[in-house]
């Protein structure tokens, strides 16, 4: 900034000022040259601080957040290439792929992959839809409407180890509300710790009950924000409220939808709190037949049970390529849907 | 609902009023059917808790009997103070809010900072940043507990809070959040005013960006003490009984530290109240927290 001024001022001075290609040659000649001297300190300042700010203030977020979360993700897939033990830190060595190759030979990694599935799909389809019939409900003009909202949302408050605690008592075998409530509608008491689907749907209950509501507000949010004119052509097309929430609720929420349904896989492949205290004192087995002991559950059994950290590491990033997996599946869908609108 | 159904078949001249009507169609009021179904929603959300606070009035003898109480008993106050002694739930208590807080205090500070950036400065590789932040904000933490693990137990730091604390102090969705606030409600015109009148960026900061952005700085922190409160699979790793935080003493409750039912729902119900009290206080801006992240994620 400071040479084209000065260039201005002296535009007789020399031709080679003109063009500035000698910026030193004048500051000083006449009574401008110390102010001009403290308007280019003040400026560069000024350029270093517009320069340099952003940096500074993104810094302390990517220091945390690669110190924490990028650079462990890294290290969690060389400690998968190695053989480290829980009681022997100090001797990692170099395994390859053999981690991996035991993984993908052992029953329990695939029972854990089969059970991560299934809870998975028990606990996000009909949470879900749920949700979606709630908000539907919730976005009526309601009494109290705030009331109801919130009131949804406080099983959120109530973190895993709490809610499964409670639920684990709800449900167990003798003595259980679910079994109690159960025998007035004359079906038998169900084993909700040993049963295969029992117990499977006693930990997806858990889910559903946590993250419903949840879910509920965020398609709340969305319906809010279809056009409203939207419902007008629909009804003076003659449809009726079930055809307008199917044909115009329903496709205005595909993108949020989506993003619910990736949010909650991904949290499902990740399932870990609730079978853990499901299972009471041999909790990371997750039953007594691994019946529901999930990809999250055998990573921390491996791990920290056992102690095979370089195991861990392996189940971890089988976990991370799953999401990637998903992700993938994800974007393509996403693509299709924007070309077939 | 059978209103528009019944004024949808009606004849042309009655255009203008239904359109008004259907018009106004998602804002119709609830009906009794509405309201009914709402409630059992509500029973079903909330009959856990109130039961939890059921069995922590019990007795573990009564609570293995059928049929399980309906009602309170006498016993709360005892089971109460079995937990927050026995179970160390007093000192998980103190331990939570201590760790809940740093993280977010911090979380909110630097989510700020790193969310104006992005929202409102231009610098190299801000798109691709902004990309990788968005990305990498659903990685399971399970990708990060052996490394962080193997680090904490190099620096001599097993069982101590600041294991839990300091892999926590930043989230993604903390920056991401912010960002999407303040893209909105911080016009730009702002910091150019004031830059024209020759503030700093840190002044601006503190001056422009801080004022602006207070209310999402508040549902933020709401979220993100939730969060922290009731973080799970990293503190059960790096943190045993001996210093435990609320969820790592429910954790050991519910693997028989104390094999007494009505202990552990004392428990459970003593680690939930701060957030169940917070709800009641900030419920509305949570729930409005929640449903602004939706809209713009």
């Amino acid at each position: 900034m400071t040479n084209p001024k000065q260039a201005l001022a002296q535009p007789a001075s020399s031709p080679d000022a003109a063009s500035g290609k000698q910026p030193g040659a004048a500051p000083g000649a006449d009574g401008r040259g110390a102010p001009a001297g403290a308007d280019s300190w003040r400026s560069r300042l000024y350029r270093w601080d517009m320069k340099a700010s952003p940096y500074a203030f993104i810094a302390p977020f990517f220091l945390l957040f690669g110190a924490f979360s990028l650079v462990p993700l890294l290290y969690t897939a060389w400690y998968s290439l190695h053989d480290v033990q829980l009681s022997a830190l100090d001797h990692q060595t170099w395994a390859g792929l053999d981690n991996y190759k035991n993984l993908l030979s052992s029953d329990f990694f695939w029972n854990a992959l089969g059970n991560t599935f299934t809870i998975g799909v028990i606990s996000t389809v009909p949470q879900l839809m749920a949700a979606l019939g709630l908000a539907h409900l919730l976005n009526y003009r309601l009494r109290g409407s705030t009331v109801w909202r919130v009131v949804m949302l406080t099983p959120y408050a109530t973190s895993v180890a709490a809610a499964t605690l409670v639920f684990t008592l709800l449900y167990s075998w003798d003595g259980g509300m679910i079994n109690w409530i159960l025998h007035f509608f004359g079906v038998d008491p169900v084993n909700w710790r040993e049963s295969d689907w029992g117990s499977q749907f006693a930990v997806s209950s858990i889910v559903i009950w946590r993250w419903t509501g949840y879910n509920a507000l965020i398609y709340l949010a969305a319906m809010q924000a279809i056009p409203t004119d939207l419902y007008e052509s629909a009804a003076i097309d003659g449809a009726n409220r079930w055809q307008q929430f199917r044909h115009v609720t329903i496709p205005q929420l595909r993108p949020t939808i989506l993003f619910t349904v990736v949010v909650s896989t991904i949290g499902a492949t990740q399932l870990f709190g609730e079978p853990l205290l499901f299972g009471g004192v041999s909790g990371s087995k997750g039953g007594s037949e691994h019946q529901y002991q999930t990809l999250g559950l055998y990573m921390y059994d491996q791990g920290w049970i056992i102690g095979n950290l370089g195991k861990a590491s392996a189940i971890a990033w089988s976990m991370f390529l799953i999401l990637l997996v998903v992700a993938a599946v994800n974007l393509l869908l996403n693509r299709r849907l924007r070309k077939s609108q | 609902m059978t209103t528009s159904e019944l004024t949808l078949p009606t004849t042309a001249e009655a255009g203008p009023r239904r359109r008004r009507m259907l018009g106004a169609g998602k804002q119709l009021n609830a009906g009794p059917v509405t309201y009914v179904v709402l409630t059992v929603f509500a029973l079903v959300s909330l009959a856990p808790l109130v039961w939890t606070a059921v069995a922590a009035s019990r007795t573990d003898r009564r609570l293995a009997q059928t049929p399980p109480p309906l009602w309170f008993g006498g016993n709360l106050f005892r089971n109460l103070q079995s937990a927050w002694d026995e179970a160390g739930l007093g000192t998980a208590m103190l331990n939570s809010t201590f760790v809940a807080g740093m993280i977010t205090v911090s979380t909110v500070l630097f989510s700020t900072l790193a969310g104006f950036a992005f929202a409102k400065l231009r610098f190299r590789f801000s798109n691709v940043l902004l990309l990788l932040t968005i990305g990498t904000m659903m990685i399971p933490p399970q990708l990060a507990v052996v490394p962080l693990y193997l680090w904490m137990s190099d620096l001599g730091w097993s069982n101590q809070l600041q294991t839990v604390i300091l892999p926590s102090l930043v989230t993604a969705f903390g920056t991401f959040f912010m960002r999407q606030y303040l893209v909105q409600a911080l016009p730009t015109e702002l910091i150019e005013a004031a830059r024209v009148d020759g503030a700093s960026s840190l002044r601006i900061v503190w001056h422009v960006v801080f004022p602006a952005a207070r209310p999402a700085m508040a549902v933020l922190g709401l979220l993100t003490f939730v969060f922290a409160w009731n973080d799970f699979l990293w503190p059960i790793i790096a943190l045993n009984q001996q210093n435990p935080t609320v969820q790592v003493a429910l954790n050991s409750l519910g693997t028989g530290y104390v094999p007494d039912q009505a202990v552990i729902m004392a428990g459970a119900l003593l680690g939930t109240l701060p957030l169940l009290v917070a709800f009641l206080l900030f419920g509305k801006q949570i729930v409005g927290g929640i449903m602004q992240g939706a809209v713009k994620g």
